[in-house]
């Protein structure tokens, strides 16, 4: 036991405290979903039931678009980071590796940079993109694919460092693998774990992401939610909450996934 | 390491009917230069390994064995000059293409594959069947002696296992030539010098070509049909073992060959007199001063009498067979002498010293005379 650590009622005390910060608002955005419809009283479900009645699909329309589109978003920029970012990363590690500090940097450097600094930088862009490959919803991925590229690196890079990249590919080499089969028999196999973090994690950024869709005028689950509540705020309120729990799931199989990745290694 | 090494079995005869002994080519390096930046590395390395022989790659760390080595694999580019297997310039073909197996220094099994699939790795990547290629891994696992551990993972191994595994995933595909840059050297000293007559034993049996990298000499003298010694990117002597040790062709092979012990001495007429012996030259040196190599089992310890010179043991080593003792003669020179066990020299003892009559290598004189390798 740490001796530097706090007595166990002071630890007690601050979970509470935490757990209170954090339960509090969570418990009122449930409860707020329970309102009932007017002139019921009590709790009631009815606002989760009338999600799916026909008679609101209108109103609801513009969240159903939303979310169709950030899965859609999340689906490209999972593709962009294991099709393009992952033999970038490769790449560097085989070939450059004096490169790395660099790449790291550029690829860390998304997080620093306020949503609304890269929006006044993308717009310029996505005239462009407009021009050449249309305004499809898709389109804002490569947007997001930058988004994500911080939250990426950190994965991937984690797999690369606990292989011998150089040696398992010079030995794939001289059994006579091409570069394709080195890349997809070798290294990504390797590199399972740090691939299915950074997609799902990639996915949670996407879902989450308001800023940039916005200013961008696009329709996300996110925008959608905002519209959607100046109308109707407990419809907001169950998305938000049905996001959290998706969100939560992710994280939930992240955490899965890393440890039966550790398991591995101690048969 | 999770497991024991297990001990070499016996070799099924299952397992040399299937991998073809009619692969052999020989291997050429022709005036090979390598250069990272602006520091050469390779100046010009000149190698001719027959069809089926086995041939060491031997010198200090940096000497660019290694280099040559991966030059060979096509792993590294050459900057100049031509490398050849069976006859045909491959400089420019890439690793892929070139019909190479290789063990390295660090284990590589590829983690995410059981040790069949990783043996068979090479056959499939040449377009052979799932089961095929699974039957002939399954035998070149039975002649590395681990046949048994096929749906293991390579972490589930020791390091001798891994490294043998490596070795019969190398072999599998009946390459033209087999590439060993130093296997052995993360291994333990008793599973080292196992390995080491199984890689040899293997290799007489299929009759692969081999190069084999690595800066312990006595590894190299114990497998080698030949071996060449390198010294700061140049390759400094050819020979069999036999020749490197009795006959270095200059003072660096002599000082990284074998022990020797570094003495003053003095030419005249063709000879070098050592404490009043005279000892045939192996080259021709000037007359006057110079410093000779003397190996440990050229020296002996004579009566008091006799003629020599006197020295005080310093310290002795018991080596089973014999016994190994370091004495320092009066002048201040060190002297390894090799002696049966039976004559026992205590720390402090004054004993008279007499070297063989054997020929022997000279250099000019340095500034130091400490004695060279151990």
């Amino acid at each position: 036991m740490n001796p530097l650590a706090p007595p166990r009622a002071v630890r007690v005390v601050i979970g509470l405290v935490v757990g209170v910060v954090f339960a509090v608002p969570f418990v009122a955005t449930v409860l707020f979903t329970l309102t009932p419809l007017p002139g019921g009283s009590g709790l009631s479900l009815d606002r989760w039931a009338g999600l799916f009645d026909p008679a609101n699909a209108a109103k609801y329309r513009p969240v159903w678009t939303g979310l169709g589109n950030s899965l859609l978003l999340a689906g490209v920029t999972v593709l962009l980071v294991v099709g393009l970012f992952t033999p970038t990363m490769v790449l560097v590690a085989l070939a450059f590796p004096r490169l790395r500090r660099v790449f790291e940097f550029v690829a860390l450097l998304p997080i620093s940079l306020p949503a609304i600094v890269l929006v006044v930088g993308l717009t310029p862009i996505y005239l462009q993109i407009g021009r050449t490959l249309g305004t499809g919803a898709w389109t804002l991925a490569f947007a997001y694919g930058i988004l994500v590229l911080p939250f990426a690196y950190r994965s991937i890079q984690a797999s690369i460092d606990a292989i011998d990249v150089t040696t398992l590919a010079e030995a794939a080499r001289t059994l006579g693998a091409g570069w394709g089969s080195v890349l997809l028999r070798v290294i990504v196999p390797n590199l399972r774990q740090g691939l299915l973090a950074a997609a799902l994690i990639s996915v949670a950024v996407v879902l989450g992401e308001f800023t940039i869709a916005s200013l961008l005028n696009r329709q996300t689950l996110q925008t959608a939610l905002v519209v959607v509540n100046k109308q109707d705020g407990w419809v907001a309120a169950i998305f938000t909450l049905l996001a959290l729990a998706f969100a939560f799931v992710l994280l939930l199989v992240i955490g899965r996934v890393g440890r039966i990745g550790a398991g591995r290694k101690t048969p | 390491m999770t497991a024991a090494d297990t001990p070499i079995r016996a070799l099924p005869d299952a397992a040399a009917s299937t991998l073809a002994t009619g692969t052999r080519a020989g291997v050429e390096l022709r005036g090979v230069v390598k250069e990272y930046g602006s520091t050469r590395v390779l100046h010009g390395v000149d190698l001719d390994v027959a069809p089926g022989e086995f041939v060491s790659l031997l010198g200090p760390s940096g000497c660019g064995k290694t280099t040559a080595l991966r030059v060979l694999a096509g792993l590294e580019p050459a900057d100049g000059g031509e490398v050849r297997i069976g006859g045909r310039d491959v400089s420019r073909v890439p690793t892929n293409k070139r019909d190479i197996g290789m063990v390295f220094q660090s284990y590589s099994l590829f983690p995410h594959l059981r040790v069949l699939d990783n043996t068979a790795f090479g056959l499939r990547r040449r377009g052979v069947g799932a089961t095929e290629a699974r039957r002939r891994a399954g035998d070149a696992l039975d002649l590395v002696g681990l046949g048994h551990l096929g749906d293991r993972y390579a972490h589930q191994l020791s390091g001798g296992q891994q490294q043998r595994v490596a070795l019969a995933r190398a072999l599998v595909t009946e390459p033209r030539v087999l590439l060993l840059d130093e296997p052995l050297s993360a291994l333990d000293a008793k599973v080292r010098v196992q390995l080491r007559d199984e890689i040899r034993r293997i290799q007489l049996r299929l009759g692969t070509t081999t190069v084999f990298v690595t800066h312990d000499q006595e590894e190299a003298l114990a497998v080698s049909d030949r071996v060449a010694v390198m010294g700061a990117g140049r390759i400094l002597q050819v020979g069999s073992p036999e020749d490197l040790y009795s006959r270095p062709a200059g003072a660096e092979v002599a000082a990284f060959v074998g022990a020797s012990s570094v003495v003053p001495g003095i030419v005249s007429a063709g000879t070098v007199s050592v404490w009043g012996q005279r000892l045939p030259l192996l080259a021709p040196a000037p007359d006057g001063p110079c410093e000779v190599f003397v190996r440990p089992e050229n020296v002996r310890v004579v009566a008091p009498g006799d003629s020599g010179v006197d020295a005080v043991v310093e310290s002795s080593t018991f080596l089973g067979s014999m016994r190994r003792s370091m004495l320092r003669v009066d002048d201040g020179t060190g002297v390894h002498v090799q002696h049966p066990a039976e004559v026992r020299l205590t720390p402090g003892d004054r004993v008279r010293i007499r070297v063989d009559a054997v020929p022997a290598l000279t250099r000019p004189v340095t500034s130091s005379s400490a004695p060279a390798g151990g």
